[in-house]
């Protein structure tokens, strides 16, 4: 028998089994295994089918609303005229700040913790942090991003905002930044991060050792090793993780909703400061009303952003397979 | 290994480090190569900003809405009525909002924990790569629900479906509905972490257990799940974690009536949909009602870390080594 | 992937969308000149009224930024005081403390009724023993001191069953007003109810459950008729039951729950071309908005006042009188 292992304690209870190998209890566990068995397909094909019925009863609901009219029209009153352009187009503003702010900052923490930092109490310390902002609610994020991007801490009177630029341009800027899309795009920034960092830094451990002490001990600069060697070679894990993160973004509506963006809006963002609501709001705010024909559109409303998580999960699986060769 | 790729550009990155090697360049290099650094510390003091900013905000407004006159210290931690919003004196004890979201989050992890564990064993010891191969991506997909799309199956799918199946009891708001959408919505988590956790624990293990005589369920239940417990005990409190911190999917099904019940039919209100109640109409912060939604935020943030820091304790604590 | 392939895609999917939304933000066909944006917030009851103005004026000047909230009267009062906002939509008046916050971040407003609405008492489509409702039944049902819990409490012959109640809450006008007609301004209502700021929420409570009732603003019952039953309620004066409907709430039968609607305007709004154009819109269109989403459109001469005193800026309210109380009366006497 094996010795001296942790894995003594676990063999015992087969050991047991030795002892009582009567035909009777035989058969005993033979059943249980088929139990067993039947139990574990009966649980797994319950999760394929609540998600078939899920979609199916979604598709059902919806499907006869979904049409380019739909996409093209902003909200309405009137069922029949209303479409999801303005939540789309936040959608996108507000994801596409998101995805552009979270990716360097949390690539360069992940480059940090696995490059560059030697392991001491700070790096323990900010990878507990990491680990404990991955558990927090999203609403939570959406308090924080309420009080300081959306009201910059009280430390700027509202009354008497900072404004540069023309709010009918895109070159505007406004301090504190209100309940405008800059604002969305930060906190669902802040609620992706630590998606980011981890697989980040997955991605860095998943490069070769060697790939750096070759360019190391070719005379470049730990930084150069890096940009040139280590993060090319981790971009397809990264670009994976980030895809992840902005799937989540896209998907988040309770930060959103603590912003205080408004119910009803007919514009689409055209500059950072601008006014926005995103799908998951849209979808919210019709699904509060009593059933009938908004909850149809709140039907269409899942399919076409259900539709774009895929796209970007589609994506993501081309990117994992087309460039992940390589390092092979 | 190194492929051509790689090595060439090693070759060109220590050819570009060797050809400029003058002291000059080599100064501009070290202040380049150190406001690098430095930019990139600054990116990771970033999460610690974050909590710190989180903290930082929920302990001063708790504590100023502690200190309002309505309010006291002793009631809100110990109190069972929460009719903060209807004139006269307001109530603040917070065991109503925290039992609503118990009882959710209970519904969800009774139904969620067993068969995301189930179906995770299914996976790593049982099924098929065919299977695996069908059921993984069912998963993902699953995961990757915005949890609006859940609240929205609770109200037109699961509700319905119990008061027209079940019970003329369960109206459009009840803990049943909106805990079955939750418990879907970590199914996913559990089973993939679970599996995770499952496979990890090494083939030996098995194959010892089966060379004892046991079937494949003894195998499983008597000595892969043992060994892989404590990742499977973290998934669990994940699981949970996200389910009661979970927003949209309560304040579409579950209702705004904070109350301490346990019957699943009951119309309850979370946390959550409490905060969600009183941020969603955006007052400006003087009122003792929209002050009351920080300090149930904080109680939902500690509530939160605390289960996210026993998981960490549990996976370092009792992780198995092989070796 | 070399960096610089990787920055030059990048750099081509951003341009590439920048030049998408460029071109979903183009103006429309028609050049309109009028620019800028209106933020509108407040009462749920009024939101329907609220939404659609913002609908059919937006289509007339594309290019104008409207947007409207639905925090409740009391949270849009507090964003109008703050500046946020520059409409406020209110289903009960200004009160004196709103008024005084307005004063102190020096914000001038001026006051406009657009609609009548008849706050109405709603039962599930189910519940066919309540035939009518006094409003003594009704204050002792929603009192905290009622003690009532089961229909049979309120009259012996009906089901011993538990009532279930949902309102909306303190942000809330339509609660404010209920409150004042039924256990007075200062009175205590139960605690034990569903609330909820959004009319919605509570439209879907009161349809799922046999035994629920609820209270919110016409227009909700208008637009889920066949799922909702309203409750003819006994008016204090005549004795006579009567059931909510345009005559009734115009001709002030429908007592003591016919109340108008508001919309409160900053002068600052006013004095922008955008928002100028919105209100003068919004007071043309509000009869028959009014009537679209189901409230009661007020009678012509309390618009031509209303019109009246925009033009001249007529600040201040008129529902509160020279020492801060409380006016009381038919719309056409108090507003001028």
């Amino acid at each position: 028998m094996l010795a001296g292992t942790a894995a003594d304690a676990r063999i015992r209870p087969a050991g047991e089994l030795l002892d009582a190998a009567t035909p009777r209890s035989q058969a005993l566990r033979r059943a249980a295994d088929r139990g067993f068995l039947v139990l574990c397909l009966g649980f797994t094909a319950l999760a394929v089918l609540i998600l078939g019925v899920l979609l199916f009863s979604i598709w059902q609901d919806g499907h006869l609303r979904v049409s380019m009219d739909f996409l093209g029209n902003y909200a309405s009153r009137k069922p029949a005229d209303a479409g999801i352009r303005a939540a789309l187009w936040g959608t996108v503003w507000a994801c596409g700040i998101c995805a552009v702010t979270a990716l360097p900052v949390g690539v360069g923490t992940a480059v940090w913790l696995e490059e560059f930092a030697k392991p001491s109490r700070f790096t323990s310390f900010i990878k507990l942090n990491i680990s404990n902002l991955a558990g927090v609610p999203s609403i939570v994020y959406g308090i924080l991003g309420l009080t300081a991007f959306v009201r910059a801490f009280g430390m700027v009177d509202a009354d008497r905002p900072i404004e540069i630029g023309d709010p009918d341009t895109f070159l505007y800027l406004r301090l504190p930044f209100g309940n405008g899309v800059l604002a969305g795009g930060l906190t669902l920034m802040l609620v992706v991060l630590p998606i980011v960092i981890v697989a980040s830094q997955e991605a860095l451990r998943a490069v070769p050792r060697s790939l750096r002490a070759g360019s190391l001990a070719l005379g470049a600069t730990p930084w150069q090793t890096t940009w040139s060697i280590t993060l090319p070679a981790a971009v397809p894990m990264i670009m994976t993780g980030a895809i992840l993160a902005v799937s989540r973004a896209i998907g988040e509506a309770a930060p959103i909703l603590v912003l205080g963006v408004p119910i009803f809006i007919r514009s689409v963002p055209n500059n950072l400061m601008s006014d926005f609501t995103v799908m998951p709001m849209q979808i919210y705010d019709w699904a509060n009303r009593p059933a009938g024909p908004f909850h149809e559109l709140a039907a269409a409303g899942i399919i076409v952003l259900l539709a774009v998580l895929l796209t970007f999960n589609a994506v993501a699986v081309v990117i994992r397979q087309r460039l992940h060769r390589p390092l092979q | 290994m190194p492929d051509a790729h790689s090595v060439t550009r090693a070759a060109r990155a220590a050819s570009v480090a060797l050809g400029r090697g003058t002291p000059r360049s080599a100064r501009v290099r070290e202040v380049r190569e150190r406001a690098i650094r430095a930019s990139l510390v600054a990116c990771a003091t970033l999460s610690v900003v974050t909590t710190f900013a989180i903290l930082g905000i929920l302990l001063v407004e708790t504590g100023q809405f502690l200190s309002m006159p309505e309010v006291s210290v002793t009631e809100f931690l110990t109190g069972t009525t929460w009719a903060p919003l209807l004139g006269g004196k307001g109530q603040f004890g917070v065991w109503p909002l925290v039992c609503g979201t118990l009882l959710v989050t209970a519904i969800a992890a009774a139904f969620a924990l067993p068969v995301g564990l189930i179906t995770a064993i299914y996976l790593s010891e049982y099924a098929a790569p065919r299977v695996r191969a069908t059921v993984k991506p069912v998963l993902e997909v699953l995961a990757g629900i915005p949890t609006v799309v859940y609240g929205f199956f609770a109200l037109s799918v699961i509700t319905p479906f119990l008061h027209d199946h079940v019970s003329e009891r369960f109206s459009t708001f009840n803990a049943l509905g909106a805990g079955l959408a939750v418990g879907i919505m970590i199914l996913p988590i559990v089973a993939s972490l679970s599996e995770d956790a499952l496979r990890a624990v090494p083939r030996g293990l098995r194959d010892a257990a089966a060379a004892l005589g046991s079937t494949r369920f003894d195998t499983s239940v008597k000595v892969v799940v043992p060994a892989a417990l404590s990742g499977i005990m973290a998934s669990w409190l994940l699981a949970i974690t996200r389910a009661i911190g979970e927003t949209m999917i309560v304040a579409l099904a579950a209702g705004g009536m904070a109350r301490m019940t346990i019957d699943p039919a009951a119309e309850v209100q979370t946390m959550t949909a409490w905060m969600v109640q009183m941020f969603g109409g955006d007052a400006q912060a003087t009122g003792v009602e929209y002050r009351s939604s920080y300090a149930v935020a904080a109680v939902l943030f500690a509530i939160t870390l605390g289960l996210t820091m026993v998981g960490n304790l549990i996976l370092r604590a009792f992780r198995e080594e092989y070796d | 992937m070399p960096p610089r392939a990787i920055a030059a895609a990048a750099a081509v999917i951003l341009g590439l969308g920048a030049a998408w939304t460029a071109a979903a933000n183009a103006p429309a066909a028609t050049p309109d000149k009028l620019r800028g944006a209106v933020k509108v917030d407040g009462s749920s009851t009024v939101y329907p009224f609220g939404e659609a103005v913002a609908e059919e004026f937006s289509k007339k000047h594309p290019n104008v930024k409207v947007t409207v909230g639905q925090s409740g009267t009391g949270g849009g009062f507090k964003r109008f005081g703050a500046g946020e906002i520059d409409f406020a939509n209110a289903s009960r008046p200004i009160t004196k403390s709103e008024v005084a916050a307005c004063e102190a971040k020096s914000i001038a407003f001026v006051e406009l009724p657009v609609a009548f609405d008849g706050l109405s008492i709603v039962v599930n489509r189910g519940n066919d023993w309540v035939k009518q409702l006094t409003v003594e039944q009704i204050t002792r049902l929603f009192s905290a001191d009622g003690k009532v819990s089961t229909w049979k409490d309120l009259d012996p012959s009906w089901p011993a069953e538990a009532i279930k109640l949902y309102a909306p809450g303190t942000d809330s006008g339509t609660f404010d007003y209920f409150r004042e007609a039924t256990v007075g301004k200062t009175g205590k209502i139960r605690s034990d109810m569903s609330v909820s700021e959004t009319d919605n929420v509570l439209v879907r409570g009161v349809e799922g459950d046999r035994n629920a009732i609820g209270f919110f603003g016409y227009a909700y019952l208008v637009a889920n008729e066949k799922r909702l039953r309203a409750v003819p309620v006994v008016n204090p004066k005549t004795g006579a039951a009567v059931m909510p409907s345009p005559a009734s709430i115009e001709d002030g039968s429908y007592a003591p729950f016919g109340r108008p609607l508001f919309v409160y305007a900053t002068v600052a709004a006013l004095d922008r071309p955008a928002g100028l154009a919105y209100a003068e819109f919004m007071l043309e269109q509000a009869g028959e908005l009014a009537q679209e989403v189901g409230y009661v459109k007020l009678p012509d001469a309390v618009y031509e006042r209303a019109r009246a005193n925009l033009k001249a800026r007529r600040t201040g309210t008129q529902w509160l009188d020279a020492e801060g109380k409380d006016r009381h009366g038919p719309i056409s006497d108090l507003y001028r």
